[in-house]
């Protein structure tokens, strides 16, 4: 009986997200678009949490529904409100049709297939038994910031890069009109929640789920409540504080990683002793620095002074490439 | 005994989020809509929590059950105030 | 009846089919980006699926770092995909 309710639970959250997501993808009203989108990214949070996954949940719910939504949703004005209908043959668009139908089920199969071939070996019978070893005992902790520690380097060289590409390419835009009393009124006690439960989600990511980046978004979504609800308040940032914030995360990681690299001969390889207070220490700069990151993404527009122009590249330019 | 009423409490609670969403698809008007989603939902979500704090052992997660449905229900009170405002602004400029 | 895993790939599948199709399709960025994302969802749900072992068991943790990754990597390369759309309106009503 408890088999075949929770098999119709599951069967109910899959054809609800199926659901969503070809309304998603098949409407031409942009706002709606983007609003079943967002809606599609809290129906994935809860499918996380059904799955056994709960940091993913946090970081489904934080960042693809709230940050990803904001970003979204601040993007709308750029484009027309409809789609144009499309004028593409009807021939083109049945291949397209047919292709992706046979990809689809291609792809059936094989999930199928690999599914059934699996010898059932896993390396998280690996990563449970190395866990004493690794300074925290949230297993996927583990693996972002010891067993793996590289890739997440990587993912925050990642962030870094497509901020600088935000921060770069346009003018800044001019925010949206003054909000209501009400919303600033909530955000006075919702913004020091925020700060306190994203520190507390970076404290207990070491022993249950949370971590680095389930923090860093909430620091985000809590300044971007701020820049909602105070539009005409908005000062420059010191350019200086920006470009360390932005840095931070990434200089411990490496810094760290080298200091490792002398004691133990192997870059990221952390003693076992120390191995908690250095995840600590890196999850810290990495929340900082993932918070700075997605606020600016989310603000776009070039801070002062990293106006196109300056003198000194059109001064290269004109020399021809040399100083 | 305490288990029966937190499943007839969560049951009802179910029960609200369905007219609820009933009400989404079937009611005429935003506002209308706005009326359903903020009040049905908020008692759905009233009921569920108070199921769930009856089936809880722990009383620290209660309190923590507690704290989300408060917040929840500012949170909903302040985005259809926020949604109604853009509406009827919208209205009065055509 | 079918077993959690292959049901959530096949899910998986599905989403990514859908995102693909709608890729294909759509002219304007924003929904094309939209529909990538709904791709990129599609591919993390079967890694959960494949990680996930049962209500007893606990889940596949390597996965689960890799698609925590990958969320993160999604909403940045949206945020620059964006800003890049942006900057080639701009161009195009020039």
């Amino acid at each position: 009986m408890i088999e075949l309710l929770w098999s119709i639970f599951d069967i109910t959250l899959v054809l609800l997200l199926l659901a969503l997501a070809w309304n998603t993808c098949s409407t031409r009203d942009v706002m709606r678009a983007v609003t079943l989108f967002i809606a599609m990214g809290l129906l994935l949070a809860i499918i996380w949490a059904r799955l056994k996954a709960p940091d993913l949940a946090l970081a489904e719910a934080v960042i693809g529904a709230g940050i990803s939504g904001a970003l979204l949703l601040s993007a709308i004005r750029d484009y027309p409100s409809t789609a144009m209908v499309s004028q593409r043959s009807t021939l083109i668009e049945g291949i397209i049709n047919i292709l992706t139908l046979a990809l689809t089920i291609l792809m059936s199969w094989a999930v199928w297939h690999g599914l059934n071939m699996s010898d059932g070996v896993r390396l998280s019978e690996q990563v449970i038994s190395q866990l004493p070893v690794s300074g925290v005992s949230n297993p996927v902790t583990a693996v972002l910031l010891n067993f793996r520690a590289y890739d997440t380097l990587l993912e925050l060289a990642v962030v870094l890069t497509a901020v600088l590409t935000v921060l770069t390419l346009n003018e800044k835009r001019a925010g949206y009109k003054v909000s209501s009393p009400l919303l600033q009124g909530m955000t006075r006690w919702l913004v020091p929640l925020l700060v306190v439960t994203s520190g507390y989600l970076l404290w207990v990511g070491a022993h249950a789920p949370g971590g680095a980046f389930q923090a860093g978004a909430m620091l985000a979504a809590a300044m971007i409540l701020l820049q909602l609800a105070y539009p005409s308040r908005r000062q420059e940032f010191n350019n200086y504080l920006l470009k360390i914030l932005l840095v931070i995360g990434i200089f411990t990681f490496v810094l760290v990683g080298l200091w490792m690299m002398s004691l133990n001969d192997d870059f990221l390889g952390f003693t076992p002793a120390w191995a908690g207070s250095l995840i600590l220490i890196i999850e810290t700069a990495a929340t900082v620095s993932i918070a700075t990151a997605l606020t600016l993404a989310y603000l776009g527009g070039r801070p002062k002074g990293w106006e196109a122009g300056n003198h000194t590249d059109s001064k290269i330019a004109e020399n021809g490439g040399a100083e | 005994m305490i288990d029966t009423l937190a499943i007839l409490a969560i049951f009802s609670g179910l029960f609200f989020f369905f007219s609820g969403s009933i009400g989404l698809l079937r009611l005429p008007d935003l506002f209308s809509r706005l009326h359903a989603l903020a009040k049905a939902d908020n008692v759905g979500l009233a009921l569920v929590a108070l199921g769930v704090i009856m089936l809880e052992p722990d009383p620290l997660n209660d309190i923590k059950i507690a704290v989300i449905w408060l917040l929840v229900m500012a949170a909903s009170a302040i985005s259809s105030h926020l949604v109604a405002r853009h509406a009827l602004r919208e209205i009065r400029d055509d | 009846m079918i077993s959690e895993q292959l049901l959530y790939s096949l899910a998986g599948v599905g989403l990514f089919g859908i995102g693909l199709r709608a890729t294909l399709l759509h002219h304007m960025l924003l929904l094309r980006l939209l529909a990538l994302n709904v791709c990129g969802a599609g591919v993390f749900l079967i890694f959960i699926a494949i990680a996930y072992g049962g209500v007893e068991m606990i889940a596949d943790p390597v996965p689960h770092a890799l698609v925590l990754t990958g969320i993160v990597v999604a909403v940045s390369a949206t945020a620059m995909a964006l800003a890049l759309g942006r900057r080639l309106q701009a161009l195009n009503d020039e």
